[in-house]
Formats: C-alpha cells, structure tokens, sequence
C-alpha cells in the first residue's frame, strides 16, 4: 500500500520502460582530444554555436561569453568551423 | 568565483550523452527540431540513426514521451497516438504529436504507412532526417541516395560510376498528397528549419519537413566541416529549399548557385567521379539536374 | 438479451460494448463483416471510438500499437495474410508489454490462395508471446472478448491477447447468442488504466534497443510472465462465469472424457461437431470424450495432463500443418505426456485444411485409424486427386 493507501502496482518489466534524459549519465567529453577555447572579445553574441553544437553543449551565462561542456564535448569542431567571427578555435586537450 | 555547473533540464526535448558521431547533423537538426516543439509533445521514431543514438537502454537522451517501434511503421504509430490523443481531448489542449525517420525509413521500407498517414490527414508532423543512405547499418544507398554517390551497395568500382538512379523526390510525392504543408530545409541553415518547424506546427493536419543532414562518416568529409558540405548542397542547386502549401510551391530560398563540383569535391562519395572521364561525365549530367531544379523552382534571380 | 445474429455483429457489438477507443483494422475476406459491423457503429455514434481506415494490415497494428502506448484501449482484427503481414507488429506489441485485443479470424495461408478456414494462420504466431484463445462458437467467441480485455490489461499479465475465431464457419453464421448490456460489461472491465503511457506530464522513452547483455533477460520475464497468465485465464473465466452466469471451460474444458477410451483433443468450432458425435458414438457403445483445449497460448500442460486421465488414445484434431514435422498441436499435447509412467498414444489428425468440411465419416475415419495405431496422418484427403506415387 502507498501512503494515499492506494495499492502499488508492480514496475514495469525490465527494459520496458526508459526514463527521460537518462543520456546525461552517459560522458562524451572523452571521445575527442579537441576543446574549443572561446574568444569572448571576438564574440558578437549571433549564438551560432550554441544554435548548431550536435550535443547541444555550448551556453553562454552573459552575452558574448560562450563556453562548451567538456562534460559532453566531442571535440567535433562544427562551432569553430561556423563562427562567422572566427571566434572559436579548437585546441588540444590531453587529459 | 567558478562557474556553476552545466544544466540540462529535460525540457529541451533532447540531450547531451547521446551516441552520435562527432559532427553529426542529424544531432544538429533534432535539436533544433526539439528547441521549437518544446516539452509538450509525443513522438513515433523510426529505427535508424537518431532511434539508436539516443536510445541504448537504460539511456536515452529524450526529454519528451517518445515511442520507437520498428523500421517501417513510424508513420503508423503516430496515427495511432494522434487518435488516442484526439479522444483523449489532448491535441485540443496542444499536445503536439511527432514522427521522425531517416530516408530509408521514410522514403523506402516506411513510404506505404507515410502515404497513409498522409490520405487520412493525421494531424502529425513528419520530420524527415535526410542523410541519403542507410546509414545506421553502414551506408547502404536508399531512395533518396544522389546520382553518382559512391555507397556499400551502390559502389563505385570498375563496372560502375556509383548510384545510377536520380534521387527520389519525396517532398513532391508528399505535396501531391494535397497535405496542409511541405517543406525541405538544411541543417546549415539552422534559422531557416527552425521557421518552418514553427510555421509547421502551427498548422493543422499532416505536415512533412525533409532536413538535409550531411554525415561525415558516410559522406566521407572532415565532421567539423558538416555545415559548410551542407550548404554547399543548397547553394549548387542539388538540394533546392521549397516550401509547399496544398500541393503548390509558395517559397523557395533563392541561391548564389555555384558549380556543383565544389559540392562533390570535398566528399569521399563522389570523389571517385573526378578521376576517369566517364567520372567527368557523369559530374556533367549531375550539373544537370541542379540545373533542372534550379529552372524547375526559380532558385537564381 | 438474446438476440439472433451473424458471429461477426456479435463481434462488432460486444468489441463496442468493450469501449475501445481507436479502431483501425484493415478488411480481408473473411473478417470483413467484422469492420463492416464495427463501421456502422461507430458511424451511427454507438461506438465512441475514433476509427483509422489504414492502408494495410502491418499500419492497422502499429496504428493500435501507438494509440496503446498513448494510453488508450485500441482493438483491431484480421486473418490469415493480415496476420502474416503484421507479425512483425505482433512480436513488437508483445515484447513491449502492451495490452490489447485482437480478432484472428482463422483462414488458410497463401499459396495457394484460400480464403477458407483452417487454424495454419494463428498457430503460425504461437511464439509471438500473444495469449491465445479459440472460441467454440459465437458465444464463446464473444464472451472471450470480454475476457480477453481484462486478461491483457492485468499487471500480472501485460501481453496482448488473440481471440481466435474459425473464418466463415463462426464469423458467418447466424447464432442465437446472449449479447450482455453496457452496464454488465462496464462493472467487469475497469476503464483503461495503464502502467505506463506517452504522456507529456510524465515523460518515458519506449523501445529502446537492448545490447546482449540484457535482452536475454526481457525475454525470460515474457516467457515467466506468459506461463503466469495461465493462472489468470482461469480466474477471468470463473470471474465471467459469477459476473454472467455463463461457462465455456477456462484453458481446457472436457466433454465425456469420464471413462474415455479415446479422447479427441481440438480447437476452436470443430469441437461442436466433436461433441455431437461423441453423443452418437458413445450411444453405440463407443467410449470416445472431446477435450476443447481452450486456451492454446499459454500451453495449459497440467490441466490437459489431468483431464487425458487415463485414456488409452488421444486423437489431435489438428487445422495446421508443421510442415516437415507433422502435428504443432499433437507435439505440444505429446511434450505434456512426456515422463509419466503410461502415455496414450497420441495420433496426429490433420484435417480441415482449407476450408474443407470435417464430417462425422472423417471423425470416424480418424477413430478407425488411430485405433489401427497409426499416429501421424491426413484425414478426409481425396486420393484420386493426388499424383500417382
């Protein structure tokens, strides 16, 4: 019985049911050995980056100050390529 | 002062730890696609890329109630939740039904329940990741496969130039279908998909949107360069962005129109073309048909 | 209230009295009547359902699929050809866990093109992890569905269920048959209240693949879980029999089996014209029972066990054909005898198939032959048309 006293019903079987966002657990940041470094003085705030990132790991907390996840980063490159103010490059990270 | 943590509220339809490759633009596109839909939203996803990228149990980078059955029955599926939802009194209150596929899953095994789903005027907008082969299973051509690419079952070898048939032209077939709103789009022009996702959503009854999205992998490029290939693919007049309403074209994005070489030159899967004459040739023909789209929806001037 | 009607309204209406809420089936000879039925209802507003005329068999399952998984109660029918064409769909309900409800009409399998009744088409899907039921005759056919809804909706089970029903030979022809009231129903199938659903307020990912490491272990839970079902097949069947006042038998139902020295064993309408002539041989002296094997998914082996008693001779009137092995029915009945002390001999009877008419002359034929031993054969096969060995 549930506090409401309801009866509980028993979980779904396993592999049933998978919860939302769980993806999050999963770490990507190790697949690539390239960081973006972001320029915030070369910045014009357009978001591009932010708007095309595959992982959807890029934020800005202010305008103009964009960073990556390295969390979930796969290093792919796609922002640096786009940035129409050449704001972004890619450089090597050894972990 | 650190900074604080990075969040991720499932909200935004579609997170990070998913297993896309690097430089994916099917990841690109469903983001964008997601950012305007929003959390309030069910989705039928076909088997392919997307489904097993973001869905290896007990993981999934989904943010929304989302449904994966089989290769083929997405469009099916949808039908059938927009019916349960409509009963239920939830599209009336703005639940938003989706069904996602890639071009095989669409345009291939998937085109009979697609047509269905469109003939009965499901209120479901059908998105479809065009990446022009079967990718998932390793690059296998499809419908939508472009003359002249090079893929596992369409190669180029001694005896052949690569895919000998034109690409399918499913966007017209689902125009032909009379349904509310058709529309092509490119994952590089990421402003763009996501005014048509918007435009799409709010009209009612069936609704396609097919986004170019290049695959490093199977394309054969550098994964940091997917936005500029793609663009290229709209610029050259290969893949012509069109928006139908009711079966007659109401919007094209105009082009600067450049040689289609400098789209096929950069790709793995087209650069066997370039090397024998007979290759040239068939660059020849594939100029051709960019031109023919170029004509057929008034891209330039 | 009585009420004298062709199998396939009866299936119409006592579908409609189950409340579904989207309907979507794709129509094949000889479930036509079924949709017809089903269409003129929802048309003249007697059903409330949102009906999906889809453009196959393969859609009209997924169709129920997604309208399940969006957490309302679906249904759909076909035969034959459909059932082979969404199959594929089958196992996908099934391995998800979803309830629903089915009407398998029972018609013979392509090539050749036979629009007529044999059971080839269901027993083909015995391993889909459907439950599956065969219906005597139209009021056990209807009452089924009634039990079929509340089997598959109970936590306990959680698997789809196929009513089968024989094609033509119970779809259309007229029975008087017993049609309960809303109200009846409404009190013995609770609304539709999903252990899980596609609900935007409370966001779950279904179908996601699953890697070696796991997926052996989703299937042992359906095969734990499908050999449970058994135990509430029969508590349904007694529930409906307090509730309606009406018992057909719950997995297996036997016939005159006391002091039996050749029991019949069969599905679905060929067990009536068993029962008759049972009476006609048991008034002759002949010591023959009818076994109607009731439930056939899940395999009700101890109940089959206990009620073969201790016959000397078990026949299996078989529909299907495993071809290249003989009898699909027969080697389920013989798995179940396996190990006692003493087993019968059991023959395998095919016959039926396609349409073709089973007499009291092939009954007899099958008593004749099965107490001159022989185990494994086709009864009522026109010899003359056979090519000349």
């Amino acid at each position: 019985m549930t506090a409401t006293g309801k009866k509980q019903r028993r979980k779904p079987p396993l592999g049933i049911v998978t919860l939302p966002g769980s993806s999050l657990r999963n770490k990507t940041g190790p697949w690539g050995i390239l960081r973006p470094v972001f320029d915030w003085e070369k910045c014009t705030g357009c978001n591009t980056c932010e708007s095309i990132c595959p992982e959807g790991c890029i934020r800005h907390l202010e305008k103009k100050q964009y960073e990556a996840d390295s969390e979930y980063c796969k290093g792919c490159g796609m922002c640096a390529e786009s940035c129409p103010a050449d704001a972004i490059t890619m450089e090597e990270e050894h972990r | 002062m650190s900074a604080p943590e990075f969040t991720y509220e499932i909200t935004r339809g579609f997170l990070p730890g998913h297993r896309a490759c690097a430089g994916c633009g099917q990841a690109t596109a469903i983001r964008l696609v997601m950012e305007v839909v929003g959390p309030k939203a069910v989705a039928a996803n076909a088997t392919g890329c997307l489904e097993v990228f973001s869905t290896p149990h007990p993981e999934s980078a989904w943010g929304i109630p989302w449904i994966h059955s089989l290769f083929e029955n997405q469009a099916a599926v949808a039908s059938g939740i927009e019916a349960a939802l409509k009963k239920q009194g939830k599209l009336a209150e703005g639940v938003k039904v989706l069904a996602f596929g890639g071009d095989g899953g669409t345009l291939d095994i998937g085109f009979g329940a697609l047509s269905g789903m469109f003939e009965r005027g499901h209120d479901v907008l059908y998105v479809c990741m065009d990446n022009e082969a079967y990718m998932n299973t390793g690059v296998q051509r499809s419908g939508s496969t472009p003359f002249g690419a090079s893929t596992t079952t369409s190669p180029a070898g001694r005896r052949s130039f690569g895919e000998d048939r034109p690409k399918k032209d499913l966007p017209a077939i689902a125009a032909a279908h009379g349904i509310p709103y058709v529309a092509t789009a490119s994952v590089s022009l990421f402003a763009d998909v996501r005014r048509k996702v918007k435009k799409a959503l709010g009209i009612y009854g069936p609704r396609y949107i097919q986004i170019h999205v290049p695959c490093p992998r199977g394309w054969g490029y550098d994964e940091k360069l997917s936005l500029d290939v793609g663009r290229q693919a709209v610029e050259c007049g290969l893949y012509p962005l069109v928006e139908w309403e009711s079966g007659k074209v109401t919007r094209v994005r105009k082009i600067k129109k450049v040689p289609v070489e400098e789209y096929l030159k950069g790709q793995r899967r087209f650069r066997h073309l370039f090397r024998t004459e007979e290759g040239k040739a068939q660059i020849a023909h594939i100029q051709e048909l960019a031109d023919e789209n170029i004509e057929k929806y008034g891209l330039v001037g | 209230m009585r009420k004298m009607i062709e199998g396939s309204r009866a299936v119409a209406e006592v579908v409609g009295l189950c409340r579904p809420d989207v309907i979507s089936a794709y129509p094949i000879t000889p479930q036509t009547h079924i949709v017809e039925e089903l269409s003129q209802l929802v048309a003249d507003g007697d059903i409330d359902a949102e009906y999906v005329r889809v453009e196959s068999e393969h859609s009209a399952a997924s169709v129920c699929l997604g309208a399940v998984a969006a957490g309302s109660r679906a249904y759909s029918a076909t035969t034959s050809q459909g059932l082979m064409l969404m199959a594929e769909v089958l196992y996908n309900i099934a391995g998800m866990r979803l309830p629903l409800v089915i009407t398998a009409v029972n018609r013979a399998l392509s090539a050749p093109l036979s629009i007529w009744n044999d059971q080839q088409d269901t027993m083909a899907l015995r391993d889909t992890g459907w439950l599956q039921l065969y219906g005597e005759d139209c009021q056990e056919v209807l009452d089924m569905h009634i039990q079929a809804q509340k089997i598959t909706e109970d936590d306990r089970v959680l698997l789809p269920v196929m009513v089968c029903m024989d094609g033509f030979i119970l779809t259309h022809t007229y029975e008087s048959v017993d049609m309960p009231t809303q109200e009846q129903v409404d009190a013995f199938l609770p609304k539709y209240d999903p252990l899980y659903r596609l609900d935007p307020d409370n966001p779950y990912t279904l179908g996601a693949y699953a890697g070696p490491e796991m997926y052996q272990e989703v299937r042992y839970e359906i095969q734990r879980d499908a050999l449970a079902s058994k135990a509430v097949v029969k508590e349904v069947a007694r529930d409906f029999q307090a509730a309606f006042g009406r018992w057909a038998g719950d997995v297996v139902d036997p016939y005159k089996c006391e002091g039996a020295e050749t029991i019949f064993v069969a599905l679905g309408s060929v067990v009536g014209t068993l029962k008759d002539w049972a009476d006609v041989r048991r008034e002759q002296g002949d010591k023959v029972g009818v076994l109607k094997l009731r439930c056939f998914r899940p395999f009700p082996q101890d109940e089959l066990r206990e009620a073969l008693g201790t016959a000397k001779r078990v026949v299996v009137v078989e529909k299907a054909v495993g071809v290249g092995a003989y009898g699909i029915v027969a080697s389920e009945v013989r798995a179940a005898l396996y190990g006692q002390a003493s087993t019968p001999q059991v023959s395998c009877a095919i016959a039926g198939l396609g349409g073709r008419d089973i007499t009291f002359e092939t009954l007899d034929e099958m008593l004749a032959r099965a107490q001159a031993g022989e185990t494994d054969f086709f009864a009522g096969l026109r010899t003359e048309l056979l090519e000349a060995s």
